[in-house]
């Protein structure tokens, strides 16, 4: 087990060395770092004394070891729109894209699970058939359009649930949440079930698959035959079997909702760090890209570690064929 | 592209009558659904509307001497103020008409789709038939960094080239290219393993034929079936992923609007209840993508051998 851990974890720390190289190389190759991390507002002495403190008058070599120093320290330039650090401007927004996004995978799982699991039961029923056309449609259908319709439905032509923004936030533990006030959960609903779509079709498809599986199983003939009630098979015994893929799938699929998050934030006016990325990259406002792009791979590569490893946890198959390879 | 040999493969096989050739088979596979008969024909209408949209469409939208702003915001069935023209789908904040919109809109839509899948099947075919048949370390290091991009999510990578790069439709394909080679290479990679032990292959070492020979004329062609099916699919994503970025505002230029970017100039009047304007192209969009998806379903279920029929 430990050396699984240990050999992911090296993996992981080259991963991160090549993503920075990549990231390095695309701010060095691609446009000049001059113009891309200083702002064509600064005069002379700034631009001098920002050259300075990030090494880009030495050679490139020396530019990287300082790049990669300053991204440790936390020094990844200053935006040149709101003149504030990059990373701090990223971390402040990050709360509201990490709530939206959970709040995205506890509708996806809470919805999901129960209707992927009654089309398990009943194949063959009109209502299994329905949920099934709809999981196809939610896979096809691009988040943004959703989006747009789900705001011209609900916001304008029945106006029951505003379209933009965040509403009333509370403090908790210091972060800025929506979830607590009736306004923020208002604020809430529409981009959560926007972002949500694309996953609920997939927990849909994963949970209606294990449930075929698992109900041929002999475990589920014995139980019924011992006379358990159908409802404790089917909430016991089919529900804890088919847990498994579904977890998994979903934990490697958290990182895809963050990203995702960047539409629905746009279409919603969600003041994540989604909406941030998009609104910086219009302006060139480069610095906070560059800080964006470093940030979320970490974030990725944190994702998949960690993904990997309790996977090996639940599958022990898995950590011993990498042993052997 | 795939209609024309098509045709070709059909009038070529009417000579030998009534012969239940491989080809043949497949055509009466496919054509057993009628969902799937259904899409083959949407999707003949979209290409052909893609194709000729000068021709049909009822204005050229792009052309200023024919827009007028005097019609802007027309509902859908409103005629013109001259009265020579009838707005079917309604008209936009520009006086365009939205059905000509959606069709112009469509062939770039398409077109930007159907380009990139095709680079990106080019390149990622050569790659994963290169990790394929040399195996070992060029094995290694291909799949290595495939898996490295396919852990991320391709909006994310779309976004991030977009940034460098800056906007233009060149740009757009080579993004849309890099988010999608690493699924045809991935593929063809695993059809060729299998395929790499079969005799014939054997038999095409043993005759020492050279490599390019052995990849290009033996190995290559049986391992095309899948890389149709995952070519289909990726191209239905490929023209919602161009749809988001044109909608986020850093895909195509307004001076070519494809569909995505249609929605997004709709998208400032939906708030004040003029929903045409950013509901059709969506409609169009959403047609496509679940035509292409429908068709791409069928083949893979008919060209699976797995699946008995």
């Amino acid at each position: 087990m430990s050396v699984f851990i240990i050999r992911r974890l090296l993996q992981a720390l080259v991963v991160i060395f090549v993503m920075s190289l990549i990231v390095f190389a695309g701010i060095n190759i691609v446009g000049d770092p001059v113009d891309l991390l200083i702002s064509p507002d600064a005069d002379q002495a700034e631009i001098e004394a920002t050259i300075r403190r990030l090494g880009l008058d030495r050679p490139w070599y020396e530019q990287y070891g300082y790049f990669l120093l300053n991204a440790f320290k936390g020094d990844l330039g200053n935006s040149f729109i709101f003149a504030e650090p990059a990373l701090k401007l990223i971390l402040q927004r990050m709360p509201a894209t990490l709530e939206l996004a959970f709040a995205a995978m506890l509708i996806a799982i809470v919805f999901g699970i129960p209707l992927g699991m009654y089309a398990g039961l009943k194949p063959d029923s009109k209502v299994s058939r329905t949920i099934m056309a709809g999981s196809i449609l939610g896979f096809s259908l691009p988040t943004f359009w959703v989006g747009i319709m789900l705001i011209m439905v609900f916001a304008v032509m029945l106006g029951w649930l505003p379209s933009t923004g965040r509403g009333d936030t509370t403090e908790m533990l210091g972060i800025q949440v929506s979830f607590l006030t009736w306004d923020g959960i208002q604020h809430l609903v529409l981009p959560a079930f926007n972002l949500a779509l694309f996953k609920l079709s997939l927990v849909i498809r994963l949970a209606r698959a294990g449930t075929k599986e698992v109900a041929l199983q002999d475990y589920i003939k014995f139980a019924r035959a011992k006379g358990l009630s159908s409802r404790r098979v089917v909430l016991v015994h089919v529900a804890k079997n088919i847990m498994i893929p579904v977890v998994t799938v979903l934990g490697l699929e958290l990182g895809g909702v963050i990203a995702f998050a960047v539409v629905t934030e746009t279409v919603f006016a969600w003041p994540g760090m989604g909406k941030l990325l998009i609104d910086s990259i219009q302006l060139l406002d480069r610095p906070v890209v560059v800080a964006y792009l470093l940030i979320t791979v970490f974030m990725f590569i944190i994702i998949n570690l960690v993904v990997d490893i309790l996977y090996s946890i639940l599958d022990p198959r898995v950590r011993l064929k990498d042993v052997k390879a | 592209m795939s209609a024309t040999t098509e045709h070709l493969a059909a009038s070529a096989l009417s000579d030998q009558a009534r012969v239940q050739t491989p080809f043949r088979r497949f055509l009466s596979d496919y054509f057993d659904s009628k969902v799937a008969t259904g899409a083959c024909i949407m999707l003949a209408i979209i290409i052909f509307i893609a194709l000729f949209a000068p021709l049909i469409s009822p204005q050229n939208p792009y052309d200023l001497a024919v827009v007028d702003v005097m019609n802007a915001r027309l509902e859908p069935g409103e005629q013109s103020w001259s009265g020579d023209l009838t707005f079917v789908l309604g008209s936009d904040g520009a006086g365009r008409d939205m059905l000509s919109a959606i069709f112009y809109g469509l062939r770039i839509s398409l077109g930007v789709g159907v380009m990139s899948g095709i680079i990106a099947m080019i390149i990622g075919m050569a790659v994963g038939l290169m990790a394929a048949y040399f195996g070992g370390r060029t094995d290694t290091v291909i799949m290595r960094i495939v898996d490295l991009q396919l852990s991320f999510p391709a909006i994310l990578i779309a976004l991030v080239l977009i940034a460098i790069l800056g906007k233009g439709v060149d740009k757009v394909i080579i993004a849309l290219v890099t988010v999608q080679w690493a699924y045809y290479a991935r593929t063809v990679r695993g059809s060729a393993l299998v395929e790499r032990r079969k005799e014939y292959i054997e038999a095409a070492t043993c005759l020492a034929l050279s490599h390019r020979r052995i990849v290009f004329r033996h190995l290559l062609p049986n391992c095309l079936p899948p890389m149709i099916v995952v070519g289909t699919l990726q191209t239905a994503h490929a023209i919602s992923l161009e749809a988001t970025l044109s909608f986020l505002g850093l895909g195509l230029p307004q001076t070519e609007p494809s569909l995505g970017l249609l929605i997004a100039n709709g998208f400032e009047y939906m708030l004040s209840g003029k929903y045409w304007i950013s509901f059709f192209p969506g409609i169009a969009l959403l047609l496509t993508i679940v035509t292409i998806n429908l068709v791409g379903d069928q083949l893979r279920d008919v060209l699976n051998p797995r699946l008995e029929r």
